[in-house]
């Protein structure tokens, strides 16, 4: 009886707790949700009292984000409307009652995006998997301060380091350019990308690569053919974390790049619409920045936990 | 897998050279020095680079080289009653921010500890802030925010308009950042928490049972103590990222209403950045910033140290 009794109150209490849980985890989503539905929504319903839940979707924000637009007169309206050489985004510029005038600077932002966060994270990721595992297979003379020099460049507030950076990029006309932002995040790339790989080759068995040798291989051989394929994984995760890094970065990019090389995240606060802050358009680019976060972290939900710490805990 | 070398022995017969054969050693300095060199060019040189500028009156706009003036910009910054202002704001943040990411981070590990259907994409759910930009995420809670058409009011059951200004008053500003600081980052705190949990082997609870002992002795004699050291590992780490809390600020309020919400590090970005770009001054409060991070961080660490030795 007493045994029943235990079962029946622990299967309560897993039920209670899962409960608890799923709510706490809908709670937590309302503000994706939003951002979400706020992308696609018209701008009566952003501002709409109580918030609208249910609405006709519109790419009326993604319109606003891509391209700058002009007030139309009532008879330039009555023009356009017998024009049929729109494209999709002026019709839906048109039902506002604008005009597209040209492409906004979120396009090219987003290139410059794509661009230093790609560029960064080969270098980051390339040079790290040499050092790791330089660091991994040699004896290397004073290792661990080596180690934890490379460890330490991560904890050093980059406001501290900014400064001289800014000085030195100007100086040697880096300041503004795409080079400079990718070298600058592959800098602070390297630490998490060195140990996070580091901890992964230590798992390829050494025996590999000695049978290798012996066969006749030489070490950049061995290197190539046995450890590379080995540590895909973990190249794949290490890639993806340092990508989300420069994707998301803003304080380095704000102060080191003004137009030519501006990334998307110091641009984004300042899209502002026809008549004060578009809403929509402004979910629209955080959407559009998130989407791929959200896809990495369900790709890679395994190595989270090894990611944020640097490969120091493994799962 | 385990068959990779004698497979790839067949394709490249033993003794054929390669043009590029690099002795051991070779590899190794070739392998290790860029990496080296590269973070020595952009940590080390600019430490000190910038521990010499804070000496000096030079600012990155005027065409003149530095000055050597001492310690004047140290004792002009200890002197600035306002920048204790910021200094306080930040201290307030961090504290606040971080106990409440541990309470929430470490109470979602405790219900998410045993699976149960659907736990792990729920944790995984959850760790979607935690990975957006947090300029984007300060910008968005904005709209969240907004005292007429938010659905942060209106979820609390305020009618439109009714409700607190959450951006735009003086008081509530600095818990609208320490709000959305905790939705972002408690997902931290449960990720390393819940790594720290599954490290408990199950035999001291089945010998606790046996032993009758009640469910708080359990959790606070066994589960707390074997948490502790990755517990306060997150909380140092998420201790210097609030300190050195940027984005958020930036996207969220920007520092106001008036300098409600001015932290360190955004009074560092103006000084430096805006207006005179006053570099000297701004590199001695960057150094000051160091300090006080070094200083906590050794803290925590000997702290830790403590903790792990039992």
């Amino acid at each position: 009886m007493a045994k029943v009794t235990n079962e029946t109150q622990s299967r309560i209490a897993t039920v209670g707790r899962a409960s608890l849980a799923v709510f706490l985890c809908i709670l937590y989503l309302i503000p994706v949700v939003w951002m979400f539905s706020t992308a696609f929504k018209p701008r009566k319903a952003i501002i709409s009292i109580p918030p609208q839940v249910f609405f006709t979707p519109t790419l009326e924000g993604f319109v606003g984000l891509f391209y700058k637009r002009s007030t139309l007169t009532p008879a330039q309206m009555e023009q356009y409307q017998q024009r049929t050489d729109l494209s999709w985004a002026e019709r839906v510029a048109l039902e506002q009652g604008l005009a597209i005038t040209r492409q906004s600077d979120y396009v090219g932002q987003l290139r410059n995006s794509l661009i230093i966060a790609g560029g960064s994270t080969v270098l980051a990721v390339g040079m790290g998997l040499l050092s790791a595992y330089a660091f991994s297979r040699f004896r290397i003379k004073g290792q661990a301060d080596l180690e934890f020099f490379i460890l330490s460049t991560r904890m050093l507030p980059p406001v501290v380091v900014t400064i001289p950076i800014f000085l030195m990029y100007r100086r040697l006309g880096l300041y503004d350019t795409h080079f400079g932002l990718i070298l600058l995040y592959t800098v602070f790339n390297l630490s998490l990308s060195v140990w996070l790989l580091k901890g992964f080759i230590d798992e390829i068995p050494k025996e590999y690569e000695e049978a290798a040798l012996i066969d006749g291989y030489s070490r950049l051989q061995a290197f190539w053919k046995i450890v590379l394929p080995q540590a895909i994984t973990g190249i794949a995760a290490t890639t993806v974390f340092c990508l989300i890094f420069a994707w998301n970065e803003y304080a380095f990019a704000l102060m080191l790049t003004s137009n030519r090389a501006r990334t998307a995240p110091p641009s984004i606060p300042s899209v502002i619409g026809t008549s004060g802050v578009d809403w929509a358009a402004i979910a629209a680019g955080s959407l559009l920045f998130l989407i791929p976060v959200v896809i990495v972290v369900f790709a890679l939900r395994r190595y989270l936990l090894r990611g944020i710490t640097f490969g120091a805990i493994r799962q | 897998m385990q068959s990779a070398p004698a497979n790839t022995s067949t394709s490249q017969p033993a003794g054929s050279r390669r043009p590029l054969t690099l002795s051991d050693p070779a590899i190794k300095y070739l392998f290790l020095w860029p990496t080296v060199l590269l973070l020595i060019a952009f940590n080390v040189f600019p430490l000190f680079y910038s521990l010499y500028l804070s000496f000096t009156d030079f600012r990155a706009i005027a065409n003149q080289p530095p000055n050597w003036i001492g310690i004047q910009n140290y004792s002009d910054i200890l002197n600035d009653e306002q920048l204790w202002v910021y200094f306080r704001n930040t201290g307030r943040f961090v504290v606040t921010a971080v106990a409440l990411e541990t309470l929430v981070g470490f109470g979602i590990a405790l219900l998410l500890r045993s699976k149960f259907w659907g736990s792990g994409v729920i944790t995984t759910l959850i760790l979607i802030p935690m990975m957006s930009a947090p300029v984007v995420v300060g910008l968005f809670w904005k709209l969240i925010f907004n005292p007429n058409y938010g659905i942060f009011n209106y979820l609390l059951g305020f009618a439109a308009g009714k409700g607190p200004d959450w951006i735009g008053d003086g008081d509530l500003a600095m818990w609208a950042i320490i709000i959305v600081d905790v939705w972002m980052w408690s997902p931290y705190v449960m990720l390393l928490s819940l790594a720290g949990l599954s490290a408990i082997p199950d035999y001291i609870y089945e010998a606790a049972d046996i032993d009758r002992a009640s469910p708080p002795y359990q959790f606070f004699r066994i589960t707390l103590p074997q948490v502790a050291p990755l517990l306060l590992i997150a909380i140092l780490f998420r201790t210097i990222e609030a300190f050195k809390a940027f984005d958020l600020v930036m996207g969220l309020t920007g520092g106001g209403p008036g300098d409600a919400t001015e932290m360190v590090s955004v009074q560092l970005y103006r000084i430096a950045f805006l207006g005179q770009f006053n570099t000297g001054k701004a590199s001695a409060l960057a150094y000051i910033i160091l300090v006080i991070i070094i200083g906590v961080s050794n803290l925590y660490i000997k702290y830790l140290n403590k903790v792990k030795a039992g």
